[in-house]
């Protein structure tokens, strides 16, 4: 499916959804609230099969973190890159791990590098962090630790 | 990493008595510092869980503080038998951004390089692997040919391990005026050593008892758990980034993508043998086709990126690795994130060795084909 095949058939489905533009692939904002019935049927709808999570991030805007899922679908190769927007306050979003089991240790890495907290992740736990680990999360725009710098 | 009271307790609420094993992060099977915390009943594996950030970098924070020049040479020390491709996909993200048309000479220089390493990682993991299982004996023979590689490089890049070739707009110098020549030596000395490896490895029928039927990955799980490169290919799925989605001048070359469904570790030994024969059909076809003219593209001496975010995937010796750069405009990233094979292989480790052996998870750890600063970066 092209990305304008892909646009207007996510619009269809979704009219309350946004899109961003730049970027090669299509990248569709969704809310924390809609998130997980999306993917859901992203993954699951035949003629979208995104089977495959080849990548999850986040990134610190300072105002906000986003959370970036890039999908890609093993037989019919397109790309979707959906985002949403969390407050870095109190960052919190449903899990897609259930979907992709991929998910399960990017959101680890995402939790401990950016504090946000997956709801319903089987197992939410340090990952790569020092056991005990207290202050605040080292990939945050923020983070500042004159002892162990990891700034160049 | 662990709690240490979170492990006895679940030993001590477990009726049947399982016992806990430490694997690592000192240990020469690991390749590396990576520690697993396995779970046993009697010897059969009930769970591994990998713990990580022995020799976590913080490449991606260190990089929002480096120039779009300067990056580039931190990711050489990710997948340090990759550093070419690693530079490579970088150097590509960076033209994406710029929208810079490198020079054909370029390209093809940098394909080489990039199929040189892909033998040269699969030399090492081969003989490795056949170490990790006792046999010592192959690791020699893998190094023979490893070597030639490396010197090939060194005379070419100055460096064996770390290359730092690849720059944004091209490569950073021409090739060495020996570089044909020894190429084409060592495709010499591969042709006529291959067949070795199958003598001494492959065919044996004890080395075969051990990888048939052992670490069973099925091709919804290696999808699912975002499995690429060898460890998907074992499996059935097509993940081959240069045939998936070519960059560079993959999608003009005559070569296979190289697909078994074996499912288990034998399937993933044997790809990564196949693999090292089409990276020589690559070599072939270009070592005498390599096109006059610059081995870089003019750039500016500062490169600002405009803002955006830029994508690449590129297929390194141990699966996909995706670079995703945010730039708000300026002369250094705002945030990059490898996207690291390793990363999501070591994940299914869990999947495929529940329910096996104790003495077989050496092996399934060895076809996985894991490399520590990739998986912690």
């Amino acid at each position: 499916m092209t990305n304008e095949e892909l646009k207007a058939k996510l619009t269809e489905w979704h009219p309350e959804a946004s899109f961003e533009e730049g970027g090669e692939w299509v990248n569709l904002v969704s809310t924390t609230g809609n998130l997980l019935s999306l993917m859901q049927q992203l993954r699951q709808e035949p003629s979208l099969s995104f089977d495959y999570l080849f990548c999850l991030t986040c990134v610190d805007f300072k105002t906000q973190l986003t959370m970036v899922y890039h999908l890609t679908s093993t037989t019919l190769r397109h790309k979707l890159v959906v985002k949403v927007k969390l407050d870095p306050k109190q960052p919190e979003v449903e899990t897609v791990s259930a979907i992709w089991r991929t998910a399960e240790f990017l959101e680890r890495e995402v939790y401990e590098m950016f504090g946000v907290n997956f709801l319903h992740h089987p197992d939410l736990r340090l990952l790569i962090l020092p056991d005990g680990w207290e202050g605040k999360n080292p990939m945050r725009k923020d983070y500042e630790d004159p002892v162990n710098m990891i700034k160049l | 990493m662990y709690r240490e009271t979170d492990i006895i307790q679940s030993a001590d609420q477990s009726p049947e008595g399982y016992m806990i094993i430490n694997v690592g992060p000192q240990h020469p099977a690991t390749h590396g510092v990576l520690h697993l915390v396995i779970t046993l009943n009697g010897e059969t594996i009930k769970k591994v869980e990998p713990h990580l950030g022995y020799i976590h970098r913080s490449i991606e924070k260190m990089c929002e503080s480096l120039s779009y020049r300067q990056f580039i040479y931190v990711t050489s020390r990710m997948d340090y038998l990759s550093a070419h491709i690693n530079n490579h996909a970088c150097a590509l993200c960076v033209e994406k951004g710029l929208q810079v048309e490198i020079p054909e000479r370029a390209k093809v220089i940098r394909v080489l390089m990039d199929e040189l390493t892909r033998i040269a990682s699969h030399e090492l993991w081969w003989g490795a692997m056949a170490m990790d299982l006792g046999a010592f004996t192959p690791f020699f023979h893998a190094f023979r040919e490893r070597e030639t590689i490396n010197d090939i490089m060194e005379e070419t890049c100055g460096a064996r391990l770390t290359m730092n070739y690849m720059v944004p707009g091209g490569v950073m110098h021409d090739i060495h005026p020996n570089f044909q020549r020894r190429v084409k030596e060592f495709i010499q000395l591969y042709k006529s050593k291959i067949h070795e490896y199958d003598e001494l490895v492959t065919g044996n029928i004890i080395f075969q008892n051990r990888m048939k039927g052992v670490g069973i990955l099925s091709a919804e799980d290696a999808i699912s758990y975002g499995c690429t490169g060898p460890v998907a290919r074992g499996s059935g799925v097509s993940s081959d980034i240069r045939k998936v989605q070519p960059y560079e001048i993959y999608d003009k070359l005559q070569f296979d993508e190289v697909l078994e469904t074996g499912c288990d570790s034998f399937a993933r030994y044997l790809i990564r043998i196949k693999e090292m024969n089409q990276s020589i059909r690559i070599v072939e076809q270009l070592i005498d086709n390599i096109p006059e003219g610059d081995f870089q593209a003019k750039t500016k001496a500062v490169l600002k990126l405009p803002k955006g975010e830029f994508y690449t995937r590129v297929e390194t010796a141990r699966g996909e690795l995706g670079v995703y750069i945010v730039s708000e405009g300026g002369t250094t990233p705002y945030r990059i994130k490898f996207r690291s094979p390793g990363f999501s292989n070591l994940s299914v480790l869990d999947k495929i060795a529940r329910g096996g052996k104790i003495g077989d998870l050496i092996a399934m750890m060895g076809t996985l084909d894991l490399v520590i600063p990739d998986i912690d970066r």
